[in-house]
């Protein structure tokens, strides 16, 4: 299954589930991304890791590693440059 | 009568302006008890008797945070009269997340809605009627920054506070979210298991915490209870085919974006100010170059420029001749004895120049940070280095300590402050004089200068071996249980550029500067006299008497580092003259430099010291417990002195093995 780990820079994805448990799991989830939650990668550190993303209107920032947690689908329709 | 007022929020949501703004100069600045997180009160202004509580900032009443458990455990056992709840209003939707959970708790909530300039300007406009509806409390725009409609919200929220049955306050008995019929049912039960007596706005809260399979709320639970409420909790996340925590957090969104989908008028989003700017101060290529530069400017001008001056002045001219010879002076009219002229002279103004000294040097730096915090740039530091530190088992935070500390210690220290997390501060606290300081560049280049024809080597060694310890008690550390116990989630919110005002940086600045002077100050006078009172005084001839310069050998300082200097026979420095070049350096590391021309002499340092034993010398003092500055300034941010000795200790037993390893490796190399 996809996860937002995989995600490219300039995507957009709908959240489907967020696994795991515990503190990281709780929260991912208690900053805003929830089941059905859209997310747009912006940007990533110049080393690649951690991430940007925009959710629920500002910008949040999660490493790859963690990202891994949430299962996304993708949304291409949308379609965003 | 009093009323306390708890004032709850998120991170940049304009908390602490709301907070200046609302007590003026009345504030009490500490700490929650057992932990580095600053407490603040402060007297409403216009009240003489109502109290705002600054609870940290949080994004929920989650019980993972140190930030989250302190501001549930004051709300729930502390019982404010009321909570004044700001809400970034450019950003309603995470806001609102925690203005759901705070509802629960049984007390009256006042919102006070802050930034909806910014909301505006996105061409975005919040209906607040239609929000206070929704929430079932009252809901005030207000604009922390401008001082617009702060005393009404506060107004509000002492109305609230006014004493009246728990169930008929506003807002409490109706908290706004309701969960699906399963979830609900499961409240229901839930609430029956309830042990202890609560308030009645409190059993849902608790209720629903232990649906969540809370750890503090489940702590309260006896074992026949837990299994009966495991049993409901399994049976719901079955029929929902979900788990408990996710079952709440998705109920709480969906209510919040009907909520703002109610209230709020959406227009097409444009690019924001914010977002052009990350565009090229977080650009892939161009983002460490920036990072590198506005490093260097805060390096550059806190510690080599103007800070070196004013702390140069105010350590040589201040308090080196002006206010000496003014006492002196003085002591000279009044006919002071030899001793009394000492104490004065060499202990107390000495010491208290160490503390001022660095003052000026400090301000400039926390005026710098806390530009940097508020302007919303040291969270994209955080994101920048995270990969680089994390690796070695630090945060991307700890970059500003190091390098602010390879010019002094004490403001290096001082800089972890803006680190969250308390692990990661803690380690950087322990690990940021590695570097070596200004002060310690003298002893480098006495013994680069006595023993290796003054190789800029030396030096350039003495930063590396820095870096390395640094990264090493990096991955030492997260080896013991005391930190790798802790979590600090990296899921980090980036704030949207702000202008920060010049008031708020000033009393930023100005209140951790006089915590490093009340708290470390203290020490490191203290320790200024017992070190002056060592080193002049001995027994000579059977009787206690103030020694000369020349007679530092006959000194109890003398005495001690010959009961001491065994320790050092291992590492090949094992005599008195050594060790109390250590002792003094404890005082300041430049004072090694002197302490050894005393006792050896010129020329006398060849014969002394090996190579190899004077690098075992010269890194031990690099790596070993610091300055009592710099110990002063560990003292204040661990607030602990728990923690402080583990520091200490660490870095003895790190500096000892280390120089323990230099000797062996030099006398095999060169053998």
């Amino acid at each position: 299954m996809r996860t937002l780990k995989d995600v490219p820079v300039g995507e957009r994805v709908t959240v489907t589930a967020v696994r795991g448990s515990g503190a990281v799991r709780r929260r991912i989830m208690d900053m805003g991304i929830t089941r059905g939650t859209r997310i747009y990668v912006r940007n990533c550190a110049p080393l690649g890791d951690p991430i940007e993303l925009v959710v629920r209107g500002y910008s949040l920032t999660i490493r790859r590693s963690d990202a891994a947690m949430v299962a996304v689908e993708g949304t291409r329709l949308t379609t965003h440059t | 009568m009093a009323v306390t007022i708890a004032l709850v929020g998120n991170p940049n949501s304009g908390k602490t302006t709301l907070f200046n703004a609302l007590t003026g100069s009345r504030q009490f600045v500490g700490n929650w008890p057992g932990v580095t997180v600053e407490k603040k009160e402060g007297l409403l202004k216009g009240y003489a008797d109502v109290t705002i509580v600054d609870l940290p900032g949080v994004y929920s009443l989650s019980p993972y945070t140190p930030e989250e458990v302190i501001a549930r455990r004051f709300i729930l056992e502390e019982r404010p009269d009321a909570i004044l709840n700001i809400i970034d209003g450019s950003n309603p939707e995470r806001n609102l997340y925690l203005t759901t959970q705070i509802l629960e708790l049984g007390i009256p909530v006042v919102c006070a809605v802050n930034m909806l300039d910014v909301l505006e300007k996105r061409g975005d406009k919040l209906e607040l009627s239609r929000l206070s509806t929704a929430l079932g409390c009252p809901c005030i725009a207000i604009s922390a920054l401008r001082s617009v409609n702060v005393r009404s919200a506060a107004d509000l929220a002492v109305q609230c506070a006014s004493p009246a049955p728990p169930d008929k306050r506003s807002g409490v008995l109706n908290p706004p979210v309701s969960f699906n019929a399963i979830t609900e049912r499961a409240i229901a039960e839930l609430q029956a298991l309830l042990p202890y007596p609560q308030e009645r706005g409190n059993r849902r809260f608790n209720a629903i915490k232990l649906f969540e399979r809370d750890e503090i709320a489940l702590a309260r639970l006896s074992a026949a209870s837990t299994l009966e409420l495991e049993r409901i909790v399994a049976l719901a996340e079955s029929e929902l085919h979900d788990d408990s925590e996710s079952i709440i957090a998705n109920g709480r969104y969906e209510f919040v974006e009907r909520t703002v989908a109610k209230c709020l008028a959406r227009h097409r989003p444009g690019t924001s100010a914010t977002e052009r700017i990350d565009r090229i101060v977080l650009n892939r290529v161009a983002a460490l170059p920036i990072f590198a530069a506005v490093i260097f400017a805060v390096y550059y001008v806190s510690v080599s420029t103007v800070g070196a001056m004013v702390t140069s002045w105010t350590g040589t001219v201040l308090f080196g001749s002006i206010v000496p010879e003014v006492i002196g002076g003085l002591l000279d009219s009044a006919m002071a004895a030899d001793w009394q002229r000492g104490l004065i002279l060499d202990g107390i103004v000495a010491g208290a120049g160490t503390v001022l000294g660095f003052v000026p040097q400090l301000l400039i730096l926390f005026f710098m940070l806390a530009f940097l915090e508020s302007c919303g740039y040291m969270a994209r530091i955080a994101f920048i280095l995270d990969r680089l530190f994390r690796s070695f088992g630090l945060s991307g935070k700890s970059f500003i300590p190091f390098v602010i500390g390879t010019g002094c210690g004490v403001p290096g220290i001082m800089a972890s402050r803006t680190i969250e997390s308390e692990s990661d501060r803690r380690m950087t606290i322990i690990t940021t004089t590695f570097m070596p300081c200004g002060a310690k560049l003298p002893v480098i280049a006495l013994f680069a200068g006595a023993l290796f024809q003054g190789s800029g080597l030396v030096a350039l060694n003495a930063y590396a071996i820095g870096i390395a310890a640094i990264l090493i008690s990096g991955l030492i550390l997260r080896r013991f249980k005391l930190f790798r116990g802790e979590i600090s989630p990296f899921v980090m919110e980036l704030p949207e550029y702000r202008l920060p005002t010049l008031a708020n940086l000033l009393r930023s600045t100005w209140e951790r500067g006089l915590s490093f002077i009340k708290k470390a100050g203290t020490l490191i006078l203290l320790s200024s006299i017992a070190v002056w009172f060592l080193s002049s005084f001995g027994i000579v001839g059977g009787g206690l008497r103030m020694l000369h310069a020349d007679e530092i050998s006959r000194s109890f300082l003398a005495t001690i580092g010959g009961m001491l200097s065994w320790v050092f026979i291992p590492l090949g420095f094992g005599t008195w003259q050594s060790t109390v070049a250590v002792i003094t350096g404890l005082l300041a590391k430049e004072n090694i430099v002197a302490t050894l021309g005393v006792l050896y002499g010129a020329g006398g340092m060849q014969t002394a010291f090996s190579p190899a034993v004077g690098l075992a010398f010269l890194y031990f003092n690099l790596l070993c417990p610091p300055c009592c500055a710099a110990i002063g300034a560990i003292r204040r941010e661990m607030n602990s002195a728990r923690w402080t000795t583990f520091a200490l200790a660490y870095q003895l037993c790190f500096a000892y093995a280390a120089a323990l390893l230099i000797r062996i490796a030099v006398t095999l190399i060169f053998a």
